[in-house]
């Protein structure tokens, strides 16, 4: 069948599933819509929390980066999986136990005080737009590239599944929905990743191929690469050659990929669409056990990662060093089609510019196109080999190309968006058809299911904690005034709010959406997982410390990365030389310490307060959720 | 369950976790990070240590974490008999 039918085909047959299940398990209580009644298996419950914390990110951007990374990649492999080791013995068993629907629950609970329930909804509701805007995004590219829909039509009907299933199943069906989500993700990057390890290493497995050798040999440019030798050695071996650094040597310094690393953990452990899947599972028990089938079902895809991430850096040098452009995207080299090139520079995420007029393509280190952020800014027209024109002003370091080549240096001429990375890898490969299309419907699952995992916790804190909990709350039985069926009436009308900013922000997308992801992960690190901890471990925590800790913390990591990523700030001023990326951790550390020293000097918690927690660190008699 | 007995159990959960803990920080940040030049200098298959610690290896053992610290739980709470 043709390539496009191919892809219709699976999208279609992926998004009559989830509309099935979804119709098949409606949600009929809010606890049902909340928490899917809290009787969801553990091994389902890990599968579903799998595919709600794998975005469009993990599936499409990750491997691109750790790609361009090299060794550096490993803070965000170790990152996004360490944090569930923290939430398996530090937060999901206790937060099971107390038994309520959301973290703002906790927050508000555990800390007597409505203030602090009310900063905790503020942000939720922020760290999860910032989320989902990106997930929508993803949503947009997929089908644009794929489709062959318009971007924005593509939002659309992204918005109108996650509609569906959302606000009618709320969490019961989203998570039965996710199950099957996993499932699609799982097959979709496994497939192509195992053709990959097999072509490029002969091995079957890519988790073993990538200590593989390879079975070929090729030419980087600057040498020829013997067949036999270990992937990971040619790949040092050809970027050494090309400019940039080993690909298995640490270039980003020890301290700054210490502290990534720590956002990103503590970010996961604290970021409260992950946490409110540990509310979902029958027992204590079974929510320690769900986060270790939760991180067996990421590691699946995680461990994959790095490996297609080095499959794809060798091929793009294989495949892509002095070949003739024309010939190439015009797929008349045998066993080396270029017609993805074409595509893609088509899109505008691969742009190619003949610095020597040798009608080859050339790829090194350094930028191939000055300002713009070294993007490509096209102009109209194609050049002499068919390729696009651009209109950027040559990068300043060609000005000594001639010299460069006389020592024996490449000089760049491609630009490569990392995102295309997952995507584009099944066609540079030259895999078949029907593998480049589960590609498609693997991206759409999951983006899919973040986002839909995402847009309940915004509804569910606009619901219940702010509606039920704060604004409609009765001054005097300090229950909600709200009966179930008009809760859950607010919570469905919130999703349905939730889903149109959430596509607004898709469309119009803020023009930062990479940036704002460290937001997510700096401000969940700073705020939610500290208070946590402390709620759990520290029985003398009190209202004051916890405020005050909080506040110190978000304003902190807050004030820092505005500064920095949107005011400009020069990166000589950086504290202890942290990125904004990694800052999280010193706002998670600047919390805990006001808190312990506030609390010290205000007075204990009253008995009940220290009551509930010695309750929660016991787990016999964590029945169902309530109100 | 007593005052006595709730603190004992607490106790035991908080000295297991804080050694899982320790072996959670030396895969990943250890091995990982701080001493992944070190490490590097040790290779198997096409590996270098370091390198496979941090892109492979730290995940494996995550898992393995998590669910020693729920078998041994999960043996702590028949003890003091407060398993669900």
């Amino acid at each position: 069948m043709e390539l496009q039918s191919l892809i219709y085909l699976f999208v279609g047959l992926s998004f009559a599933l989830y509309i099935g299940i979804a119709i098949w398990a409606r949600a009929g209580s809010t606890k049902e819509f909340y928490v899917a009644g809290g009787g969801v298996h553990p091994v389902l419950n890990g599968m579903a929390t799998g595919a709600d914390w794998m975005s469009a990110a993990s599936f499409i951007s990750l491997a691109g980066i750790v790609s361009l990374k090299g060794s550096d990649g490993g803070a965000y492999l170790m990152g996004w999986t360490g944090g569930y080791v923290l939430l398996a013995m530090l937060l999901a068993p206790y937060l099971r136990k107390f038994g309520k629907f959301t973290v703002p629950d906790f927050v508000g609970d555990r800390y007597y005080s409505d203030f602090a329930r009310t900063v905790a909804v503020i942000c939720v509701i922020f760290i999860s737009f910032t989320y989902v805007a990106g997930q929508m995004r993803g949503v947009g590219i997929v089908f644009s590239r794929f489709l062959q829909v318009d971007v924005n039509m593509g939002i659309y009907i992204g918005m109108f599944i996650v509609f569906i299933y959302a606000v009618l199943g709320g969490m019961k069906g989203i998570t039965y929905t996710q199950v099957a989500q996993y499932c699609v993700m799982i097959f979709a990057f496994t497939v192509p990743a195992i053709f990959l390890s097999l072509q490029v290493t002969d091995t079957f497995l890519p988790q073993i191929g990538f200590g593989g050798s390879i079975p070929f040999q090729f030419d980087d440019g600057i040498r020829m690469i013997d067949s036999g030798t270990y992937l990971l050695h040619a790949l040092d071996t050809s970027m050494t050659d090309l400019g940039f650094g080993a690909y298995t040597v640490s270039h980003g310094g020890t301290w700054n990929v210490f502290m990534l690393t720590t956002a990103l953990m503590l970010g996961t452990a604290g970021l409260p669409h992950v946490i409110v899947r540990f509310f979902t599972t029958p027992t204590v028990k079974g929510a320690r056990i769900s986060a270790g089938w939760a991180l067996v079902f990421i590691a699946i895809l995680y461990t994959q990662i790095p490996a297609v991430a080095g499959f794809a850096r060798l091929n793009l040098i294989k495949n892509l060093q002095n070949v003739d452009y024309a010939k190439f995207v015009n797929n008349e080299i045998e066993g080396n089609s270029g017609i993805w090139f074409k595509n893609w520079e088509n899109s505008g995420l691969i742009a190619w510019t003949d610095r020597n007029g040798d009608g080859k393509i050339q790829f090194a280190s350094g930028k191939a196109f000055e300002g713009a952020k070294g993007k490509p800014k096209y102009a109209e027209g194609r050049g002499a080999s068919g390729e696009r024109l651009t209109a950027n002003p040559m990068p300043s370091h060609t000005a000594n190309a001639d010299e460069m080549r006389a020592n024996g240096k490449i000089v760049n001429e491609l630009y490569l968006d990392r995102d295309i990375i997952v995507l584009a890898n099944p066609e540079i490969a030259g895999l078949p058809n029907w593998v480049i299309a589960i590609i498609a419907a693997g991206g759409l699952a999951a983006a899919l299911s973040t986002a839909a995992g995402l847009l309940l916790v915004i509804s569910t804190s606009i619901s219940h904690d702010l509606l039920g909990n704060v604004l409609m709350k009765d001054p005097v039985t300090g229950k909600s005034k709200m009966s179930e069926k008009a809760e859950l009436l607010s919570a469905r009308l919130a999703a349905i709010v939730a889903i149109v900013v959430a596509g607004y922000l898709g469309i119009h997308p803020p023009g930062f959406v990479a940036q704002v992801v460290a937001f997510a992960f700096g401000l969940a690190a700073a705020s939610f997982f500290p208070v946590i901890i402390l709620g759990i471990f520290y029985k003398r925590m009190n209202k004051e410390g916890a405020i005050a800790g909080m506040l110190s913390g978000l304003i902190f990591t807050f004030g820092y990365i505005i500064y920095f990523v949107f005011m400009g700030g020069d990166k000589a001023d950086y504290l202890w030389g942290i990125a904004p990326t990694g800052i999280g951790t010193i706002g998670m550390i600047l919390h805990f310490i006001v808190a312990i020293i506030v609390s010290k000097i205000t007075p204990p918690p009253p008995q009940h307060i220290q009551d509930l927690v010695e309750s929660i660190r016991i787990p016999r008699g964590a029945g169902a959720a309530t109100h | 369950m007593n005052k006595e007995a709730a603190e004992a159990y607490w106790k035991e959960n908080i000295s297991l976790i804080l050694k899982l803990l320790v072996v959670w920080f030396a895969v990943s940040y250890g091995c990982g990070i701080i001493f992944i030049d070190e490490l590097n200098a040790i290779t198997f298959g096409g590996f270098k240590l370091g390198f496979w610690f941090a892109q492979q290896g730290a995940i494996y053992v995550f898992l393995v974490l998590i669910f020693v610290y729920a078998k041994k739980m999960e043996a702590i709470e028949e003890k003091y008999d407060i398993h669900e």
